[in-house]
């Protein structure tokens, strides 16, 4: 079973995508079979990526890979190929785990929209795209299933097609994310140029091995710079962020699976991948390359925790705080803790999607309501729901110990504080740290605490088709924190290759301490100043224009908005001038020649060529008056003529003699 | 008497015919003509066998008696138009006769 | 051949025929035309075609002159003269002589005598007629015959109305 599966990876994207397909062929009103074959496939993908799994942890630096070619063109061909290694195997299983539970979820939170099928079809395809991305061992096919994972994200965003605003943020997201695929495209040409191949891992010709990553020489960073550019995009850092936010117009289960655990992930991922790519020529660990990461991360990390203080919408609060876990994330990458980074991406997707679907829970038991400002002391009314969200909370704002999410913080601050070419991102991250506290506490306090306004007392606990999912990443949360701990790396270990020993010292080392101070720090904060949450936020309140400034997402949209897009407008009202005056003028002149040389044919036709037979047929009837008097109907005249003529004949014939 | 007065002598009943055919009003003298005409041909034929080296057969002999047959035959179906035509218009001048003038 | 009998002879028919032709009374006319066809016949008789002269007064003189007479007593209405001449035929016939007598008098070659010659049988008309002419014989039959439908047909009266 084991070599079977490695031979066989591409099974496992493809039996979502297939069950896509199956439900999109079964029709709008077989939904419970159309639930059925997605979560089916889901689990299908589940088993096989835990047989998949299984032979990457015998063996360290287990890499299976099967490569085959597309096709070839003259001389040369194009291969593609899957690849098994640690960082795919986990990636795949936290994807299919997640995803199953997502999908478990939408049964209930889905379960009076009336395309209910066609949302299971979306989904599924959305999965087994992810899983492409992940499996690939050519950096073409990575980017063919990144673009299908960009197109299930706009199909899903823009579920709601009656909606305009969803329409606009699916149009927003796939032009934005598009714009960050344009880098990418060239830098997978340039690669191309430079290596002749794409392929990863070819038994020592791949583009990531010594000989491919040799012949790239100095051009190394400008590509890795322009495949960042995609991951900018996909991921939602700083400048490319502005369509995450917006996204949130798709319905609840899709923001928990694309946009929190999975899709955005795939930016990350892929600087993951090509890291080596990165890393060329490293001193100390620092590449040109690697520090445009690291400060754009840095960037997007404190920017959209700033952001997340001052919003309303319980989902925008989470959407911003993905963005910046992202960046975080690229800090990681950035400044050589790849297994830290990655680490942190796998334990972000469970208590993300866990927090995304509490928060779905919240807005279904309020029947729609998304503003915090309208909702309250759901703690007693809502107790599973709070229960589950708490610990997200807390895994999201890096409590130690327990929760998963402290020790990849940690691990991810470690990591930073010992890049040697400056301690100024170590610095803002330990801001980031606290207002990431900051803000879920203010979150879970209006949500959770006080008293209910707005409807809020009405509200009731959600089904058991969606509890259970909560409870089941709750624990997932907390359990994964065993296998992250620095006492036994064995994540770590398994991730890098490196032999993971256990050693109870590493499990209090000074950056411990830090991080509880800060964390602490972030939790005090937060409930002196919403202790008494009200319809105004108390920094609201205090700091008007600040809070204005952070509520409009400091304004980058409107910024954009005058620029870029106002440009785009201008080329096409010039294209549109052109093509009314220029393009059209000339076909009307050809028009108007033609014309005129018809008019010339007109003429001449009507004057000269029907005046000539007017003319013609006159004469010939003049002619053929003339000569008909010759008939006189007098026989004798006949033959009289006849006689002359006779005598004209004999004369002739005599004078020819 | 040389073969040359009777063509003459021929020639003039022709002529004579031709007189009778173009130069009288009754449709009759156009019939009265045609026949001067052929008889005028037939003495030119048997002057000509006169006057020439006989040949095996009588030729020009058969011709006359053949010409003589034929413009009998072409006399009674003149005579008969004649007589249709006056039955249809009741006249017999041919100047009245002008229904082909074009 | 005797010249005097000859001039005797053309004299007659030649008179004969000028009447027949300009004579403006119609019965005069018709009978002067059949006074023409003997003296015809007599010039047969002169060249030596009894067979035709005879042929010619049985079929001219006793049938299509007849048949003549008999057509102008049909076609008569109280017109017993003919009026009207036309000079123009005159001058067309006076055009025709001239021309066709110079004719005659230019050839040299119908400046002959009268050879001597055999005479002519009925005998060997008739074998002639029986053998070399016999299709041409029954030719004129059948155009006999056709003439004679024809010209019934043509008089025939409409009975249909």
């Amino acid at each position: 079973m084991n070599s079977w599966i490695t031979s066989n990876v591409w099974l496992i994207p493809a039996t979502p995508i297939v069950a896509g397909l199956l439900i999109l062929g079964f029709g709008k009103h077989a939904r419970l079979a159309g639930a059925g074959v997605a979560v089916l496939g889901q689990i299908a993908a589940l088993t096989m990526s835990i047989f998949a799994f299984a032979p990457t942890l015998h063996v360290h630096g287990f890499r299976g890979v099967q490569n085959f070619t597309w096709f070839t063109f003259g001389e040369q061909s194009l291969r593609l190929g899957f690849v098994l290694d640690p960082l795919a195997a986990a990636m795949m299983l936290m994807i299919t785990l997640v995803g199953l539970c997502i999908f478990v979820f939408s049964v209930g939170y889905m379960a009076e929209d009336k395309n209910f099928s066609r949302f299971f079809a979306y989904l599924s395809f959305f999965s087994g795209a992810m899983l492409g991305v992940v499996v690939a061992n050519s950096l073409l096919l990575l980017f063919i299933f990144w673009e299908l994972v960009g197109l299930a994200s706009y199909l899903l965003i823009g579920f709601w097609i009656e909606r305009p605003s969803a329409a606009a943020a699916a149009k927003k997201a796939f032009i934005t994310t598009r714009i960050g695929d344009m880098g990418f495209f060239l830098g997978i040409l340039w690669l191309y140029h430079q290596s002749g191949t794409l392929l990863f891992y070819d038994a020592g010709r791949g583009c990531l091995e010594n000989a491919g990553l040799a012949a790239l020489g100095g051009t190394a960073t400008f590509i890795a710079l322009l495949i960042f550019c995609g991951a900018v995009g996909k991921s939602g850092q700083f400048p490319l962020h502005v369509w995450l936010p917006d996204a949130m117009e798709g319905p609840t289960p899709v923001s928990a699976l694309i946009h929190a655990a999975t899709m955005v992930a795939a930016g990350v991922f892929l600087v993951a991948r090509v890291y080596p790519i990165f890393a060329i020529g490293a001193v100390n660990g620092v590449t040109p390359s690697l520090t445009v990461v690291v400060w754009i991360g840095v960037i997007t990390g404190l920017m959209a925790a700033l952001i997340a203080v001052a919003q309303f919408d319980i989902k925008r609060i989470l959407a911003y705080s993905t963005v910046s876990q992202l960046g975080l994330m690229m800090v990681s990458l950035g400044v050589g803790g790849v297994a830290a980074g990655i680490m942190h991406l796998l334990a972000h997707g469970f208590f993300k999607a866990l927090l995304f679907l509490g928060a779905g829970s919240v807005i279904h038991g309020l029947h729609h309501e998304q503003d915090i400002r309208r909702t309250g002391g759901l703690r007693k009314l809502m107790p599973v729901t709070f229960t589950t969200y708490a610990v997200g909370m807390m895994a999201l704002s890096g409590v130690p110990f327990f929760f998963s999410g402290g020790w990849t913080k940690e691990e991810i601050l470690h990591a930073t504080s010992n890049w040697p070419a400056s301690h100024a991102p170590y610095y803002f991250l330990l801001i980031g740290v606290v207002l990431t506290a900051l803000y879920m506490t203010r979150q879970i306090i209006y949500v959770f605490w006080g008293s209910p306004r707005g409807n809020a007392d009405h509200a009731h606990e959600s089904p058991n088709v969606m509890t259970i999912p909560l409870i089941v990443l709750a624990i997932c949360a907390i359990a994964f924190s065993i296998v992250l701990t620095p006492a036994w790396p064995w994540l770590e270990s398994y991730l890098t290759g490196h032999s993971a020993p256990f050693d109870s010292h590493l499990l209090l080392r000074p950056i411990l301490l830090v991080s509880l101070v800060l964390v602490g720090a972030g939790f005090t904060i937060g409930v002196l100043l919403y202790r008494r949450a009200q319809d105004v936020d108390p920094v609201q309140r205090a700091q008007p224009a600040l809070f204005r400034f952070l509520e409009n997402k400091m304004w980058i949209d409107e910024v954009y908005d005058r620029t870029v897009i106002a440009l785009a407008a201008l080329a096409a009202r010039v294209s549109d001038w052109m093509d009314r005056y220029v393009w059209d003028g000339l076909v009307r002149g050809f028009a108007a020649i033609g014309q005129f040389f018809g008019a010339l044919t007109m003429d001449a036709d009507e004057g000269v060529i029907n005046a000539g037979v007017d003319e013609t047929t006159d004469g010939a009837r003049g002619f053929g008056r003339v000569m008909s008097r010759l008939h006189s109907g007098q026989i004798q005249t006949y033959l009289g003529a006849l006689a002359l003529g006779m005598i004209a004949l004999l004369l002739f014939y005599a004078w020819l003699a | 008497m040389t073969l040359s007065i009777w063509l003459i002598v021929s020639v003039a009943l022709f002529c004579i015919g031709l007189l009778a055919a173009l130069s009288r009003r009754h449709a009759i003298f156009i019939l009265i003509g045609i026949e001067m005409m052929l008889a005028a041909a037939n003495i030119n034929f048997i002057a000509f066998w006169r006057f020439a080296p006989q040949p095996a057969q009588p030729i020009g002999v058969m011709v006359a008696i053949f010409s003589i047959a034929i413009a009998a035959a072409e006399a009674a179906v003149g005579l008969a138009m004649v007589i249709a035509v006056y039955r249809h218009f009741h006249t017999t001048s041919v100047d009245q006769l002008d229904r082909l003038k074009g | 051949m005797n010249s005097v009998v000859f001039a005797i002879i053309a004299i007659f028919t030649l008179t004969f025929a000028l009447a027949a032709a300009t004579n403006p009374r119609l019965m005069h006319a018709a009978l002067s035309f059949a006074v023409m066809f003997v003296g015809v016949a007599a010039f047969f008789f002169l060249l030596g075609a009894e067979f035709v002269g005879l042929v010619q007064i049985f079929v001219y003189v006793g049938a299509v002159a007849v048949l003549i007479v008999f057509t102008i007593l049909l076609t008569r209405r109280d017109a017993e003269k003919d009026r009207g001449f036309n000079w123009g035929g005159v001058i067309v016939a006076i055009a025709v002589f001239a021309g066709l007598v110079w004719a005659i008098l230019k050839t040299q070659s119908v400046s002959i005598g009268p050879p001597v010659i055999k005479a002519l049988t009925v005998k060997q008309i008739g074998e002639a007629l029986m053998t070399s002419y016999v299709w041409p014989l029954q030719c004129v039959g059948v155009l006999l015959t056709a003439a004679l439908i024809g010209a019934l047909i043509l008089v025939l009266e409409d009975k249909r109305e």
